[in-house]
């Protein structure tokens, strides 16, 4: 059965929703329809951005028209490529490493730890152990440069952003809703940050594999701070 | 060298027609704002359009020449002068060594852009010239331009001599684009609808179609806030972060709007009510804050329909303009 659909963003990029939700389902629907259009290239395609439950395929209209010359509208083109994908891409399962990432939850790595622990009645121990204790999937990456959209955290610390944005330092850890998040660069944001990892994510030569992709499994462990800091150097 | 920062601008940075491909890494597009005048600085200057530019805002830099130079100046109209002695817009410019370009007044338009022949030698990252603010990587330095900033020419002329008045400083080309259609009505923008748009009640879809929206201070590269009519959202659910894109407008949680422009994120989570048309991505690069916007609504023929006619007429342009320049070359 069918379950999506598809709607334009502007007049150079569709996107396909192929569920309502988070789901890791949804999730290797959209990885294996990635890498269908990996193999099957479209000519004046330019990015293909995957996020939770949606592909979204941004491309150059005037190439892809003097290329395929369709008779409708480019977009309706578009559309027709990510139906065939969704038809056609399978989903390969594929290896389940969890990558564990080193995390110091010191109050000075972590401003807002305290916050939750008070909001959702438990001790700082009992929020750090619940961040630990699951093997979040990495989802998506967006917002920043290697910025992990990981969840789903317990609900027990599941906690809302903030009301505006705050300087953010990089490799802070957050927690939005149920998802969880590491902050690769220095930014303004909005989740609340329990705590720090010393792990370089953003690698910004071409020729390295980025620490996460959308697929993989994450487990946080805890760091006393002098680790952090040797970790560091 | 070939030209030094004797002042640096507002925001000058290095720019080209983006880094496409790796929004899977978190990383945007970027590149220039308004693709039309980069373009065309481009032609002018004799160079493929990809080309990298510098992307000029106001108050603009001054900037030493240090080696004979054949450029252009678009976008904008910062009025810019060398050696004190004004200069044309969307021309050629044969500039000689020692002479100071600076930019006097803002006239128009809120982006200029300068491209030299033969290009600056810039390290490309990722595939692109463009600098990267928040990664501070691409362009020069991964940062805009400062004081004593020095960029090389990757093509040094041999003898503009020959083209020049005797003693004089620099000497404009006679030919020049016709760009009134590109900008004509520069703020009455085209959107198309979002998936998001039914979210808004009636009357605030007549709203948007029928009330004009000032860009505050809070407009960057980044995105453009926008203050107008406060837009009612029926529903208040929670999105799931999906893609945006250059022009994506977004509905804030207060009800106004956000649109997104050349470095925005590469996903949101605020609803996408519209988006504006790409053949109008020009004359929105081109508003400063203050700047009212009107909205139209567009279908997606009528969207591609003037986009590809668009596309035709810059063909044309930048077929004359290389045309009209082989001689001096």
């Amino acid at each position: 059965m069918n379950n999506y659909t598809l709607y334009t963003v502007g007049d150079c990029c569709i996107t396909m929703q192929v569920g309502s939700n988070i789901n890791e389902e949804w999730s290797e629907k959209v990885i294996a329809m990635q890498r269908w259009f990996q193999s099957h290239p479209i000519i004046g395609l330019k990015d293909v951005i995957i996020a939770y439950n949606s592909i979204s395929l941004q491309y150059n209209p005037l190439l892809v028209k003097q290329h395929y010359r369709p008779p409708g509208t480019i977009s309706a083109f578009i559309k027709e490529m990510l139906v065939q994908a969704y038809e056609q891409a399978t989903i390969v399962p594929g290896e389940q490493a969890v990558i564990r990432i080193p995390v110091c939850y010191d109050r000075e790595y972590g401003p807002d730890l305290e916050w939750i622990a008070r909001s959702k009645q438990l001790d700082l121990e009992e929020v750090v152990r619940l961040h630990t204790g699951s093997v979040y999937r990495v989802y998506m990456i967006g917002f920043l440069p290697g910025f992990p959209y990981m969840a789903a955290v317990p609900e027990a610390i599941a906690a809302p952003r903030k009301k505006g944005p705050a300087p953010v330092a990089a490799g802070s850890i957050g927690i939005a809703g149920i998802q969880t998040g590491i902050y690769p660069l220095a930014s303004p944001g909005g989740w609340q940050i329990i705590g720090r990892t010393p792990l370089q994510l953003f690698h910004p030569l071409p020729e390295d594999r980025p620490l996460l992709q959308a697929g993989d499994h994450v487990q946080f462990y805890k760091i006393v701070k002098e680790e952090f800091i040797s970790w560091k150097q | 060298m070939s030209i030094t920062i004797i002042k640096p601008g507002l925001f000058d940075t290095i720019q080209d027609l983006g880094r496409d491909g790796f929004a899977d890494r978190g990383i945007n597009p970027g590149g220039v704002m308004d693709r039309f005048a980069a373009r065309l600085a481009n032609a002018l200057a004799g160079n493929p359009a990809e080309e990298a530019v510098l992307e000029i805002h106001f108050p603009g830099p001054q900037i030493l020449f240090e080696k004979d130079a054949l450029v252009s100046i678009t976008g904008a109209n910062f009025l810019p002068t060398i050696n004190d002695e004004p200069v044309a817009t969307w021309q050629p410019l044969f500039v000689k060594k020692n002479t100071v370009l600076q930019f006097t007044r803002k006239t128009w338009g809120a982006r200029a852009y300068l491209s030299v022949h033969g290009g600056f030698c810039i390290n490309k990252w990722l595939g692109s010239a463009s600098t990267h603010i928040k990664a501070g990587m691409g362009g020069y330095a991964g940062r805009k331009l400062e004081r004593g900033d020095k960029l090389a020419f990757q093509k040094p002329l041999c003898n503009i001599d020959q083209h020049m008045e005797p003693a004089s400083n620099y000497k404009v080309l006679p030919w020049r684009p016709c760009i009134d259609k590109m900008y004509e009505n520069l703020h009455q923008i085209s959107f198309m609808e979002g998936n998001e748009w039914n979210r808004l009640g009636q009357p605030s879809k007549n709203d948007v179609e029928s009330h004009p929206f000032y860009l505050t201070v809070m407009s960057d590269r980044m995105g453009y806030q926008l203050q107008g009519k406060v837009l009612q959202a029926g529903v208040e659910e929670e999105l799931v972060s999906s893609a945006v894109d250059y022009g994506t407008m977004q509905l804030l949680p207060g009800g106004q709007l956000i649109v997104l422009m050349a470095d925005h994120q590469t996903t949101g989570g605020y609803p996408k009510i519209g988006h504006v048309i790409s053949a109008h991505f020009p004359k929105l690069a081109q508003l400063s804050a203050g700047d009212p916007i009107h909205f139209y609504p567009a279908s997606i023929a009528q969207a591609e329909t003037l986009l590809f006619s668009q596309e035709k007429d810059i063909a044309i342009m930048q077929r004359a303009c290389i045309d009209h320049l082989n001689p001096f070359l």
